[in-house]
């Protein structure tokens, strides 16, 4: 826009339509109720935030005055009960289950949204099924990965079993938040690149996949945050094991599994709070990074 | 010269029979309006002609329609009917991308890769859609910042880029101010000598000002077809006349 009426000073005008406090006032008095809602609604969103700044001022203040060098090592001893060692893991792990889960719940929507036929029966059993799958208790994951990949496998407890668990427990996610995002491309979109001769695979990759990017990564962003404050699916199938693990088949513990061992044996409760100071900056540093690629990788908007 | 002739055409959505034995043919650089009343049928036979009906679930085509004498319901590869038959949409579609990423959608598609030529086609496409002058400095903004006018001309440039035959618009005005639909009619009369251009408008005016031939259709039959003229000042059949003067519709 071109700033024409630069002349006038906007700020200093004197608007008649600017609804003066004495004016509020008289309509409140008109309307008690509606001065009761808002300030109904009004504590509520206070609240809410209140919450939330409560829960991490608390954790800050009994958390950081912990996070001394020792709890960085990279060697893990009963002294002091490094970190280190679980953030590598929580981060490999993530990583991993990421690599097996992603592209089996992209592919499973592009299949659902772009190639099955609407009113297909399998589309519904797979859509109940993913409902009912991400609805499931993650213990009872843990207990299903105990039991296959663990045992029945024999991949032992390691990060390849709990990898694969997380990553079933994820996929009904990926899954359901990637199958979103694909119907709200505008198949005007599809249209146009069709009416262009571009075939059906050029269309999803070049076309929807670019258009439903922000929401998928949106869909990942929450499938880590479960990954890295999971505990119950993992503890069975990546196991406690205090040191970083030399590969994906030997067992580890993630950052969260770390910190309820800690919590729970009592003996370094201040230790357990650092590790919560820890565990929250990468849970906001991961969420950070996804939103700084969404946004990379979104179209639409210049650059 | 016929560039698209329809024979004996039958078009069913469902149970429901859209389009009755149409037969139709359409000359080459010429334009060619559909007229109608809404739900006559008259999208629905342009988007047969790049088979965009297939898209559409239970849709039944019988008959014979034929591109330059070839069978486009035949052995003709999809992709490359549609290269030929290009289209522009009622509402304008640039995609979620820069303008010059847009037009050179297309010509990608079909394997230019060299950045010049990239350069030359973008350049050349946005001059004959009028419209070079106005987003030359902006190439590289997101065609979504456009005006309503802008962004359909830059659908006809993006049409235009893959260098079809023929060019379908589906009520490509109806949606524009009439300074827009100016400058995309002239654009038709423009392109009419290289292209040949079929349309769908609601507008009888329009049809009037540019097309050279004008079919009229109504409840799935093709009423009258014929030289624009002829068609709006001396009509044959009764439905056509009392459509032109407004009497229905």
């Amino acid at each position: 826009m071109d700033d024409n009426n630069a002349a006038i000073d906007v700020k200093n005008i004197k608007a008649i339509n600017k609804v003066t406090f004495r004016q509020r006032m008289i309509s409140y008095k008109r309307k008690p109720l509606s001065l009761l809602l808002l300030i109904i609604v009004g504590l509520a969103a206070f609240l809410s935030a209140a919450v939330l700044v409560f829960l991490i001022v608390f954790i800050l203040i009994k958390g950081v005055p912990n996070l001394t060098p020792d709890l960085f090592a990279w060697e893990y001893n009963s002294e002091n009960v490094s970190c280190m060692p679980a953030i590598i893991n929580t981060l490999v792990i993530t990583v991993l289950t990421l690599i097996i889960a992603v592209p089996f719940g992209i592919g499973a929507a592009i299949y659902l949204v772009e190639y099955a036929k609407k009113g297909n029966r399998l589309v519904k059993v797979i859509r109940t099924m993913a409902e009912t799958l991400s609805g499931i208790p993650s213990i009872v994951y843990g207990l299903f990965g105990m039991m296959f990949f663990v045992t029945a496998l024999h991949w032992g407890t390691s990060i390849l079993s709990g990898a694969f668990t997380l990553a079933i427990m994820i996929l009904p996610t990926i899954m359901r938040t990637t199958e979103e995002a694909l119907l709200t491309v505008p198949d005007s979109y599809r249209e146009g690149s069709y009416g262009l001769g571009a075939g059906k695979l050029r269309t999803i990759f070049r076309i929807i996949l670019p258009s439903a990017m922000p929401g998928i990564l949106a869909g990942v962003i929450l499938a880590v945050g479960r990954i890295v404050g999971e505990t119950a699916a993992l503890i069975y199938t990546s196991g406690t094991a205090t040191g970083t693990a030399s590969s994906v088949m030997s067992s580890g513990r993630t950052l969260a599994i770390h910190m309820y061992v800690l919590a729970n044996e009592g003996l370094y409760t201040d230790q357990a709070w650092g590790t919560a100071v820890v565990l929250l900056v990468l849970v906001f540093g991961i969420n950070t990074l996804s939103a700084f690629i969404a946004k990379k990788l979104g179209t639409g908007k210049d650059k | 010269m016929d560039k698209f002739s329809i024979e004996n055409m039958d078009l069913y959505y469902g149970n429901f029979q859209a389009l009755k034995n149409i037969n139709l043919h359409m000359q080459e650089n010429k334009i060619t309006a559909f007229i109608g009343p809404s739900g006559c049928g008259k999208s629905t036979l342009l988007k047969s002609l790049n088979r965009m009906n297939d898209l559409v679930e239970g849709c039944k085509i019988t008959g014979d329609i034929r591109l330059d004498g070839e069978d486009i319901y035949g052995d003709m590869d999809i992709n490359i009917l549609r290269k030929r038959v290009g289209m522009v949409f009622q509402k304008a579609n640039p995609f979620p991308m820069s303008v010059y990423d847009n037009i050179a959608f297309g010509p990608r598609t079909h394997g230019v890769k060299s950045k010049r030529k990239l350069d030359e086609i973008v350049e050349e496409s946005l001059r004959a859609a009028a419209i070079w002058d106005e987003l030359k400095d902006r190439l590289k903004k997101s065609a979504l910042g456009l005006s309503g006018g802008q962004q359909q001309r830059l659908c006809i440039a993006r049409a235009l880029a893959v260098k079809p035959e023929v060019l379908l618009m589906d009520e490509a005005t109806s949606a524009l101010d009439p300074i827009s639909t100016g400058k995309i009619e002239e654009l038709c009369l423009k392109l009419k000598n290289e292209y040949t251009i079929i349309m769908v408008t609601h507008n009888m005016q329009q049809a009037l000002r540019i097309a050279d031939n004008t079919a009229f259709f109504l409840l799935g039959e093709m009423v009258e077809y014929g030289d624009t003229d002829s068609v709006f000042s001396s009509p044959k059949d009764k439905r056509t006349e009392e459509y032109i003067t407004g009497r229905f519709g």
